[in-house]
């Protein structure tokens, strides 16, 4: 599995440095966790009371609703494709971001399929759990390969109608 | 109609070279048919019974002949010299090469066309009404918001991957023509008091295994807010609708489930945190879609057309053509003319090379090069003057497209079924062809009047057998070829859904319940009176006695 992170120089891959901790694992005293929405709702104090950073991973049927008043404290917020074709997390996404105003990091874990990181990018995604073994090539040959986009979202990129009235 | 602008171009060519690596990497073996599946299938090539099949959009029905002869061009060349236009202003060829499949998305991508979002849990190619443009009584031409659809639709980062493939609809006239009630999303434009146009939203419809006539959640939707108002159903469906029974995916049962009322309160709530966001279509914007959709240079012509009325005097068949394949134009002296896509004994949608080529150039020498694709199958040149439709007959006629049933009980709506489709359990095509034959007969074909039947290889329903009038279904009895039928259905203003009339039939049997259940319907009906109106008055009774015997 190689963690990737989409910069403004390009994509790199990263070393992970939170632990996914199991809902029944001890919590360890150092290190940065990632932790379930169930477990973080029921150890909150205790998670929030140490000093690493917290990250917390969503499944896909739950909403980001859940966490929008705890984002400050977070230094990640996951979102799990169980399977690549179930897109609820391209929505959480994007509430996340252009809602909720989270600025952290913002993980795509579970089945992440090369040919989603243009969308997950437009979503607000930054980083990715990939288990190509060559997965910065594979990020380098999907992301851009389509020069123009329609929709406006929280990524900022000038939409056709941006360039067609010249906004920018 | 719309022409593409540098980024629109840029978009599909884009698009094509990267299809081009994907296929390079699959006949490569980089990729294996697993991991190649959803990538084809984002440009819509299916894997069919037989061999790929390339679905092409028709965006909202509208081409023109420089296109159609691109569609005759590819047939020839990439396929066996005919393609299939669907119920969906698709066209399908039904026997590419996968190594020639990037060749033909870039032919297409040279006359502004692509088969994008034309499969896939994704919204797919948005349909409208035929007419729209030359139809009377229009708000505005719904192509207009349709190309707006179109472009926002197209690689949404966040409807790609939807619990289930979703489709809109939209109309401009008070008449549906575009069964806009059986869509995900159907978009009727409405005057709200002050004058001003806007959309009626309706959410919900769907045919397959569980059809539902679609929900209205907002009478008037002003029209600047159309893609923050589908932007928030998407949302709220991507979010809500189940991922755990791909039968139960489609909207229809998310509104169904939610209940109508709640699922409009979450769609409000949603628009209301989007309504002023960039989202906002700027009229300039606007402006310029709908420049391409100004209407062509008619002429002034006189309300009399001499050489037609002479004509449909003393010709029988000219006359039934007329009064079948044509309709009224908004402005005068000018006609809609259908072409049917039914003759006796043939697939219905099917046209040869020969065929396009035909009608681009009729679409070049009648109607300003424009030609559009209706969802039952068959084709239209929209603006024809009146007086010279003897002339267009006779050219139609010379090339086998002169059949005049546009409407009546031989123009029979039909899905690809088993000869095709992996997914079918009995043949649809044999069934519609042996119908046409067995009505061919001009006088008895009038007789009968306006009757729509519609016929589905499987439960998916792609030839909407639960809105025809008649519907056929095709069932698997002991793996048996075998027929449901119902009877009732309408796909338009008046929209229902059809009851099914009892036990099944074999394929040997089926055209001939049919012929029964329109002989009871001219048994009873009253002067005037159409099939569905007469079903309407008497119920279903007389029908299944007919049919069955008496219990
Ligand atoms: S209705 Fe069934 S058989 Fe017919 S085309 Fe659709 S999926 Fe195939």
């Amino acid at each position: 599995m190689a963690l990737l992170e989409s910069r403004t120089d390009g994509p790199a891959l990263v070393e992970d440095r939170f632990v996914r901790l199991a809902d029944d694992a001890a919590l360890p005293a150092e290190g940065a966790v990632l932790v379930s929405l169930v477990r973080f709702e029921k150890e909150r104090a205790a998670l929030l009371a140490r000093k690493a950073p917290l990250g917390v991973w969503l499944a896909s049927n739950q909403t980001p609703a859940a966490i929008s008043n705890e984002l400050d404290r977070l230094a990640l917020v996951a979102l799990d494709f169980p399977v690549f074709s179930d897109g609820r997390a391209f929505s959480s996404a994007r509430l996340l971001r252009e809602r909720y105003g989270y600025k952290g990091e913002l993980r795509a874990i579970g089945d992440v399929l090369c040919e989603q990181l243009p969308f997950m990018l437009r979503s607000g995604f930054d980083t990715f759990e990939m288990k190509s073994p060559k997965a910065l090539e594979e990020f380098r040959a999907v992301v851009g390969e389509v020069r123009v986009v329609y929709q406006p979202t929280g990524d900022g990129r000038a939409t056709a109608i941006d360039r067609r009235l010249g906004r920018r | 109609m719309y022409h593409y602008d540098e980024y629109d171009h840029a978009l599909v060519q884009d698009r094509v070279a990267q299809f081009r690596r994907q296929v390079e990497r699959r006949l490569a073996g980089e990729l294996t048919e697993d991991q190649f599946r959803p990538l084809r299938l984002m440009n819509g090539l299916y894997l069919q019974l037989h061999a790929y099949m390339l679905r092409i959009a028709i965006p909202y029905g509208t081409l023109d002949a420089r296109q159609m002869r691109k569609l005759a061009y590819i047939a020839r060349r990439y396929d066996k010299g005919y393609g299939h236009f669907t119920t969906r202003h698709n066209m399908q060829f039904n026997w590419p090469k996968l190594e020639e499949t990037p060749d033909i998305l870039a032919e297409l991508a040279s006359v502004e066309m692509h088969a994008i979002q034309t499969s896939g849990n994704c919204i797919r190619n948005v349909t409208s009404d035929q007419y729209a443009g030359a139809a009377e009584g229009e708000i505005e031409d719904p192509r207009i918001w349709c190309e707006i659809i179109r472009q926002w639709s197209t690689l949404h980062p966040e409807f790609s991957f939807l619990p289930r493939k979703f489709k809109i609809a939209v109309t401009g006239s008070e008449a549906d023509r575009a069964a806009v009630k059986v869509h995900d999303i159907g978009l009727i434009m409405r005057r709200d008091g002050a004058g001003q146009a806007g959309f009626e939203v309706i959410v919900g419809g769907g045919l397959g295994r569980t059809p539902f006539i679609g929900k209205t959640i907002r009478p008037f939707l002003p029209k600047e807010d159309l893609l923050s108002y589908l932007e928030a159903i998407l949302r709220v469906y991507n979010q809500l609708g189940r991922r755990d029974n791909k039968f139960k995916a489609r909207i229809k049962v998310t509104v169904h489930e939610t209940g109508a009322e709640e699922f409009t309160r979450l769609v409000e709530a949603e628009w209301l945190q989007i309504k002023d966001s960039a989202l906002k279509l700027p009229k300039q914007e606007v402006d310029r879609i709908a420049r391409h959709f100004e209407p062509p240079a008619f002429r002034v012509l006189s309300k009399t057309a001499p050489a037609t009325e002479a004509r449909i005097a003393r010709d029988r068949d000219f006359a039934a053509w007329v009064r079948h394949n044509v309709a009224a134009h908004k402005v005068s002296g000018y006609a809609i003319a259908n072409i049917s896509l039914k003759p006796i004994g043939k697939p219905p949608g099917d046209a040869t090379a020969e065929q396009m080529d035909v009608v681009a150039d009729l679409a070049d020498a009648f109607s300003f090069g424009e030609i559009r694709v209706t969802h039952a199958q068959n084709l239209v040149l929209p603006h024809v003057e009146r007086d010279r439709l003897p002339e267009l007959y006779d050219r139609l006629a010379a090339a086998g497209l002169a059949a005049s049933n546009i409407g009546l009980i031989s123009d029979i709506i039909a899905c690809p079924g088993l000869d095709y489709c992996s997914l079918a359990n009995a043949r649809s095509i044999p069934i519609a062809e042996r119908i046409t034959e067995r009505f061919a007969d001009r006088d008895r074909l009038e007789l009968i009047g306006e009757m729509q039947i519609k016929s589905s290889g499987c439960i998916n329903a792609c030839g909407h057998h639960h809105v025809g009038h008649i519907g056929i279904l095709g069932v698997d009895r002991k793996g048996e070829e075998h027929y449901q039928v119902q009877i009732g259905g309408s796909a338009s203003e008046d929209a229902a859904l059809g009851r099914i009339l009892g036990r099944g039939f074999s394929a040997d049997e089926v055209v001939d319940v049919v012929e029964k259940i329109v002989d009871t319907y001219l048994a009873h009906r009253n002067a005037g009176e159409t099939f569905i109106e007469t079903y309407r008055r008497i119920g279903q009774d007389p029908f299944k006695e007919r049919v069955y015997g008496a219990a």
